[in-house]
């Protein structure tokens, strides 16, 4: 069991994940970046840095400013104010095809006028590089993508996994230092979502670009980032790696947002926190004042005894309403303090017995 | 796995394969039927008299004869070819000159203010030809709307000639033909996804580059309809010309109408028209050929 406070706290840095390699990538600041569309705030003074060579993911819901704020990196929205660098270049200032950086689009965006390997060389041409050397260079971004010997297909003839492949190996062919991606994978199934993902990864820790990736899906945030920006609200809320993100959220929102949790709701007095009048032990002294703060629970550490336990260990006392079965692991539903829901997961074992409903 | 678990197909049979097939037989069987009165439409109205219009340029009363076609080698009949083909190319590079900025501006717009500037490149559909083409006279003349303007400005001491000759008749059939190119164009601007002009800008093209290089390619297979469709038109236009014209632009169509009229000669009228119709298949053909190897290739 672990607990959390309910208001926003300052984010933290962790250590460096990659060393500064600025020959093939590049830091990206953002300082009190400002963007209103009318009375609606889609980025309110965001700041954020990014490492150079760090595969940085902007999570969050739809509306909540990681889209609009990828768009400024990529020079297609025009904010009201703040400043961007890359490096040390000041790039708010320079229009799209200055800015020398790699995009994939969440629908590809591949010219469908053109077969793959016209794709490829189109930023090569634009840079006025030799046919030879186009020619060289389309065959290994093919080999990268592992799309070898597909060059001369049209883009109606590749299927979602190979567009998706097509795309990834467009916005790195010119070798631009710094990459960014608007939910590029969003398109394609489960399985291949998942498969898609490993091979971003390893193209990132193969080509080490500071990669900035948009996504909504907490769990692809969770599986592919060396660090996750959480946005809500034009705001960044919390900037940190995954595991912390999950294990020590910083805002009742991240909390909430990132992986399965139900929260209950605690009073707190001095240094003690009181759950339902019985007092609970915390890992660590509640850090804010207020009165009324949540207790934030997730599934899978939690336990259900059929006894009354360990009187060392948070317990509360709550009626078992249903068992649901999800393959790998059963998810109980209980009802506590009368009408409060939470629920315990727990690893499948063919021989064990449950208890009953109502119990 | 238990012995229950496994489902027994018995029998030799499949079961239900005839009543399927028999259902799909008559699906088939159904859809033939619904496109016979189709069929019999076109060749109604379009296979038996094109077969007649054939048969009477070459069958006269002496019997069979070439002289209709042989008459068509007259100077004449040359110049008038020329004027044609002079007229409908001029018409169909202006209608690709202004059209295009108006189905962009139309395909860039929100649905509201698109469908308005739509409106009023449709509006002149809903006036007669011949009154659009008689406002042209009143607008171009020699004491017409636009003459007496610009000398009032101060611009020209002595009228232009706008009307009754080949400027006229192009500034007539422009306005006409227009709706034709801008419709499809739209058409074809709509469906294009303007995050590839963003990917373009992305990956390091120019706006000019992106526009030539990108966006221009995809409009080419609504572009290659509206040039058909105005080009076409405008090589059998008769009344623009004839009004607008005064006499002095000569039109293969109105070589049909004189021959019919004038000289009651269906034969002479019949090779015109058989003319006309294999030298414009011949045209589609050769643009199908150009605008298909660019752009028709795994379009849409």
């Amino acid at each position: 069991m672990k607990s959390s406070m309910t208001d926003a706290g300052a984010t933290s840095v962790g250590p460096a994940a990659h060393a500064p390699d600025t020959e093939h990538s590049l830091p990206i600041s953002v300082q009190s970046l400002v963007k209103s569309y009318g009375a609606f705030r889609a980025l309110d003074n965001v700041s954020i840095d990014i490492r150079s060579g760090e595969f940085m993911t902007l999570l969050g819901p739809s509306g909540s400013g990681k889209t609009t704020l990828l768009m400024v990196l990529a020079g297609f929205v025009r904010p009201d104010s703040g400043s961007v660098t890359f490096g040390e270049r000041e790039i708010l200032l320079l229009p799209p095809h200055k800015r020398d950086i790699g995009m994939v689009f969440q629908n590809y965006a591949l010219f469908p006028h053109m077969t793959v390997a016209e794709n490829l060389a189109y930023p090569l041409k634009l840079r006025r590089a030799g046919k030879a050397e186009i020619r060289d260079r389309v065959e290994r971004a093919l080999d990268l993508v592992q799309l070898s010997g597909l060059g001369g297909r049209g883009i109606h003839e590749l299927s979602g996994g190979q567009r998706q492949r097509v795309a990834l190996a467009r916005a790195v062919i010119f070798e631009p230092r710094i990459l960014l991606m608007d939910e590029p994978l969003s398109a394609l199934d489960k399985n291949l979502r998942e498969q898609m993902q490993i091979e971003v990864r390893r193209l990132h820790e193969q080509l080490g670009i500071t990669t900035v990736y948009v996504t909504h899906d907490q769990r692809e945030a969770l599986t592919m980032s060396d660090r996750i920006a959480v946005i809500n609200d034009g705001r960044i809320q919390q900037v940190d790696e995954p595991r912390d993100l999950y294990e020590k959220p910083s805002t009742y929102f991240v909390a909430n947002f990132i992986g399965e949790t139900y929260s209950l709701p605690v009073e707190v007095s001095g240094s003690s926190v009181m759950l339902f009048g019985q007092p609970i032990k915390t890992p660590a002294p509640p850090e804010h004042g207020d009165r009324h703060q949540a207790l934030i629970l997730r599934p899978e550490n939690l336990h259900v005894f059929e006894a009354e336990p360990d009187p060392g260990m948070n317990s509360m006392a709550g009626t078992v309403r249903q068992h649901v079965f999800q393959g790998d692991s059963i998810v109980t539903y209980l009802t506590v303090a009368g009408d409060r829901e939470i629920a315990v997961r727990r690893q499948h074992r063919s021989d064990e017995t449950l208890p009953a409903p109502g119990s | 796995m238990t012995a229950q678990d496994v489902m027994v197909v018995s029998g030799t049979e499949p079961r239900n394969e005839r009543a399927l097939r028999r259902q799909a037989r008559g699906e088939q069987g159904r859809l033939v039927a619904l496109s016979v009165p189709a069929f019999f439409l076109v060749g109604a109205l379009v296979l038996v008299p094109m077969g007649w219009l054939f048969w009477l340029s070459v069958y006269g009363s002496d019997g069979f004869t070439v002289e209709n076609y042989t008459r068509l080698l007259h100077p004449a009949y040359k110049e008038t070819l020329i004027t044609t083909f002079e007229l409908a190319f001029l018409v169909t590079g202006l209608c690709v000159l202004l059209g295009f900025p108006v189905a962009y501006m139309a395909s860039q717009l929100g649905p509201r203010w698109a469908s308005l500037v739509m409106l009023c490149v449709l509006f002149p559909f809903w006036t007669s030809l011949l009154v659009r083409t008689y406002a042209w006279l009143v607008l171009l003349q020699r004491r017409g709307v636009i003459n007496s303007w610009l000398m009032d400005m101060g611009l020209i001491d002595t009228p232009l000639k706008l009307v009754h000759n080949f400027t006229g008749t192009t500034i007539g059939m422009v306005h006409i033909m227009l709706p034709f190119l801008v419709l499809p164009l739209y058409a074809s601007m709509r469906t294009i996804d303007m995050d590839l002009m963003k990917a373009a800008a992305n990956l390091g093209a120019s706006p000019v580059r992106a526009f030539w290089g990108i966006y221009v390619p995809q409009t080419l297979s609504g572009l290659g309809a509206g040039v058909i469709l105005v080009f076409v038109l405008s090589l059998g236009f008769y009344v623009t010309p004839a009004l607008l014209g005064g006499g002095r632009v000569m039109m293969w169509a109105m070589q049909i109408e004189r021959s019919m009229a004038v000289y009651g000669d269906w034969g002479a009228a019949s090779a015109l028209g058989v003319v006309l119709l294999v030298m414009t298949l011949g045209i589609l053909w050769v643009l199908r050929r150009l605008t298909g190897a660019s752009a028709g290739s795994g379009g849409h």
